[in-house]
């Protein structure tokens, strides 16, 4: 570890908090409605919009009417999706000649992109042609980035309305997240990206030949407007097969810093639009304040490990730290950093290869998932995946001093506490569930491409990548299979889906509800007590439900490298 | 349910026209006219032809060029198309080894390589971005202490002193922005491009 590299890390942190308030208020206005800057160049296309799909802006959802609207509206994007990967072959924008995608990965790919995951288990230059990564994937980027920031907004409004029966309008959110928020950020971050070097272009790879006469062939594309999309929607899905790591879909060193502040951008902006809802900016302080604990103790750990290096190369007489699978422009904090963040927040880019970090170094990423992505989290997602959790925070606290557990001044009561821990089991479920089962059957068996406690990581990373919506990866598996593409994409749904629709449900059942006014019996939740026993309610939930299976994977793996032992594959 | 369908089919397909074609097809426009060569691929260009991008590293083997890191891309085996066979610097196929911290892989090759390079210049110690991959295979880049490493091979092959090459490598070595981001580095192709010009 360097002075220097600390002081990126602050850099880092003081750049995305300094956004925090102007980004939150700006989102506060744009899904309250209100006017912003853009109004009067976007409002005109916002109400052609909404003519021409029938909708009624003042028209507000019962929670179940916004679940439907939004399932639906999933539904189609899939099979869109779906049959835009299957008939690229014969469809434009094409000029390196694709052919179609394959049943199963166009599924895999389907599911992982309504869902916000970007599990890669196509080669971007080697499977999808211009119009499937424009089309397709740039689009979902959007809309289920939009979807996640819409649900949160959602969650949000149940906190902050008293006794009444609606929780927004989930094509109004959706319309508005996409044209005020997205579409605008997007535009200026592509700009920037071009100048730092990303290809823009509908021309096919570039054919060159090297200095020794050698030829060489340069894929280029539509990249930079897809990168701005993937990182600001905390998507993650690489236009490139080595996605952040390539050296054109992330060039320089303040490319790679710009992509990182912009993965939690939005997220983080979200904690301060909870806070303006619900009357108290302080309230959406604590909450970034908790997360803000678990991310600092999660990149302390993976820039220490990285930069002690791995024990079996330090044997052979390399000292230093652990660069395979790393760039050198980036070097090892601002890989340790990447993947820290890119893991914390639900996006699943990768600037270093997660595989062949140090078994520590690879644990904090494999944890930051399995706790639900809450530390600020995908957009949308990690303040809806933190509202369940401090649920069960104030329940926990309320069953302490034995009083009916209050949040902001509504009561929790059984049933929100049953939906937040609905919400918090399917985690576990698909990613366990999942591990056990490839780990039984030869198909699953034949995925690692490392031997011995590694290759149970790398079962387990894509499980908890897949479930929790991350979409990173141990690359190593062979994961373009029948059986993985099939069980992923299914861990990947239940993953969202199973967390969206009882975050609504605890959103409907919290606005119905009247706000009670706070009493001297009130546990405060804007201080650093909340914030501790918060931290403390994450922590044991997710050590007591992960701990072993990391025991099997990294912890064992540390053990061993230390003694300075190997796994042959094939072995 | 079903009154969802209308807004639910006119949003995806409008919306899908404004951020899958729209956008990107704007941003292409855009970038074009702003940056036209960032847009293209930054290519490099020597005598009119294309030989590289100034962004995407190439695979150097002869001692008489500065050499890159080790790549792990591979591209299809043309005897067998299931079957992939290794091709370093392959920049239609980004990836890394993927060999985890105890892989005896990656350990049996990191030996071989430090041997080699041992060999090739004795007593001094071996920089390790020389002897690990690049997560995408293609880092275009070297550390400087790299870069010097090698600065013996190089002399000794093109017949040049050695302190003029050690000149010329400081004067490619670009340091972190502003002193603060990323890692100070050298671009191995812009390093041998100004190598063969000064051996012209």
């Amino acid at each position: 570890m360097t002075v220097n590299g600390w002081i990126q890390i602050a850099l880092f942190c003081a750049v995305v908090l300094a956004l925090v308030r102007p980004l939150g208020g700006y989102m506060a206005r744009v899904f309250s409605g209100e006017r912003t800057l853009l109004s009067p160049v976007l409002e005109p296309v916002e109400r052609g919009l909404y003519r021409l799909a029938g909708i009624d802006r003042t028209h507000e959802q019962h929670w179940l009417a916004y679940a439907t609207a939004m399932l639906v509206f999933h539904a189609a994007g899939f099979v869109l999706l779906y049959a835009l990967l299957r008939l690229q072959a014969v469809l434009p924008l094409n000029p390196d000649g694709q052919g179609a995608v394959a049943p199963d990965l166009a599924f895999n790919t389907a599911a992982s992109f309504i869902t916000n995951t970007n599990w890669q288990s196509y080669g971007g230059e080697t499977t999808l042609s211009y119009l499937s990564q424009m089309l397709g994937l740039t689009h979902q980027n959007f809309l289920s980035a939009a979807t996640g920031i819409a649900l949160a907004v959602a969650l949000v409004r149940g906190f902050s309305r008293a006794s009444v029966r609606t929780v927004g309008s989930f094509w109004v959110d959706l319309t508005r997240g996409t044209l005020y928020l997205l579409l605008p950020l997007c535009v200026v971050f592509t700009l920037f990206l071009v100048w730092q070097g990303i290809p823009q272009t509908l021309g096919g790879a570039v054919a060159t030949t090297t200095l020794e006469g050698a030829s060489q062939t340069i894929a280029v594309g539509p990249v930079a407007s897809q990168v701005a999309i993937k990182m600001l929607g905390t998507n993650g899905g690489g236009f490139f097969n080595a996605n952040a790591a390539h050296p054109l879909e992330n060039p320089t060193a303040l490319s790679n810093f710009a992509q990182m502040v912009s993965i939690f951008a939005i997220g983080a902006a979200l904690t301060n639009l909870f806070g303006r809802s619900v009357g108290r900016e302080r309230q959406g302080w604590a909450i970034l304040a908790a997360m803000a604990v678990l991310f600092l103790a999660g990149i302390a750990i993976t820039y220490g490990a990285e930069s002690a290096g791995s024990p079996v190369l330090n044997a052979l007489g390399l000292p230093g730290g652990n660069m395979e699978g790393k760039e050198v422009r980036f070097g090892i904090v601002a890989s340790a950093l990447f993947a820290v963040v890119t893991t914390a927040a639900s996006c699943g880019a990768v600037n270093a290869m997660h595989d062949s970090f140090t078994a520590l170094g690879g644990m904090i990423p494999l944890i930051n998932m399995e706790l639900g992505e809450i530390v600020v989290g995908g957009v949308g997602a990690g303040l809806y995946g933190m509202l369940v959790f401090v649920i069960v925070t104030i329940f926990v606290a309320g069953l302490m001093v034995g009083r009916t557990p209050e949040y902001l001044g509504k009561k929790i009561e059984a049933r929100e506490v049953k939906m937040a821990m609905l919400a918090i089991l399917c985690l576990p479920l698909m990613l366990l569930g999942g591990t056990a089962l490839a780990t039984v059957v030869a198909a699953g068996l034949a995925g690692p491409a490392n031997a011995g406690p590694h290759g149970f990581s790398e079962i387990l990373y894509a499980f908890t990548s897949a479930a929790a919506n991350n979409g990173s990866a141990f690359g190593g598996l062979a994961a373009n299979t029948t059986f993985y593409n099939t069980t992923l994409a299914a861990g990947m749904l239940v993953g969202r889906f199973f967390v969206i629709v009882p975050a609504l449900a605890i959103a409907g059942a919290l606005a119905a509800k009247k706000t009670v006014p706070a009493s001297s019996g009130t546990f405060p939740t804007d201080g650093g007590l909340f914030v501790g026993l918060l931290v403390g309610v994450i922590l044991i939930v997710g050590g007591l439900t992960f701990f072993p299976a990391l025991a099997l994977g990294p912890i064992v793996e540390h053990l061993a490298g230390g003694l300075g032992q190997t796994f042959a594959a094939g072995g | 349910m079903l009154t969802q369908l209308r807004p639910a089919l006119v949003l995806l397909i409008a919306l899908t026209a404004l951020t899958g074609l729209a956008y990107p097809l704007a941003m292409t426009g855009l970038a074009g006219l702003a940056f036209p060569s960032q847009a293209a691929g930054s290519i490099v260009l020597r005598d009119g032809r294309p030989v590289g991008s100034s962004l995407v590293g190439q695979n150097f083997t002869s001692a008489r060029y500065f050499q890159g890191r080790p790549s792990a891309t591979v591209a299809a085996d043309p005897a067998d198309a299931a079957k992939t066979v290794p091709a370093p610097y392959n920049a239609a196929n980004s990836s890394g080894s993927n060999l985890g911290p105890t892989s005896a892989a990656l350990a049996e090759r990191v030996g071989a390589d430090l041997a080699r390079l041992k060999a090739e210049n004795p007593g001094v110690p071996v920089p390790v971005d020389l002897v690990t991959t690049s997560a995408s295979g293609l880092d275009p880049d070297i550390s400087p202490e790299a870069a010097l490493f090698q600065v013996k091979r190089v002399a000794a092959a093109r017949s040049l002193p050695e302190p003029s090459l050690r000149d010329l490598v400081a004067g490619q070595v670009r340091g972190r922005w502003l002193g603060l981001l990323g890692e100070p580095r050298v671009n191995v192709l812009a390093l041998n491009l100004a190598l063969d010009e000064m051996a012209k």
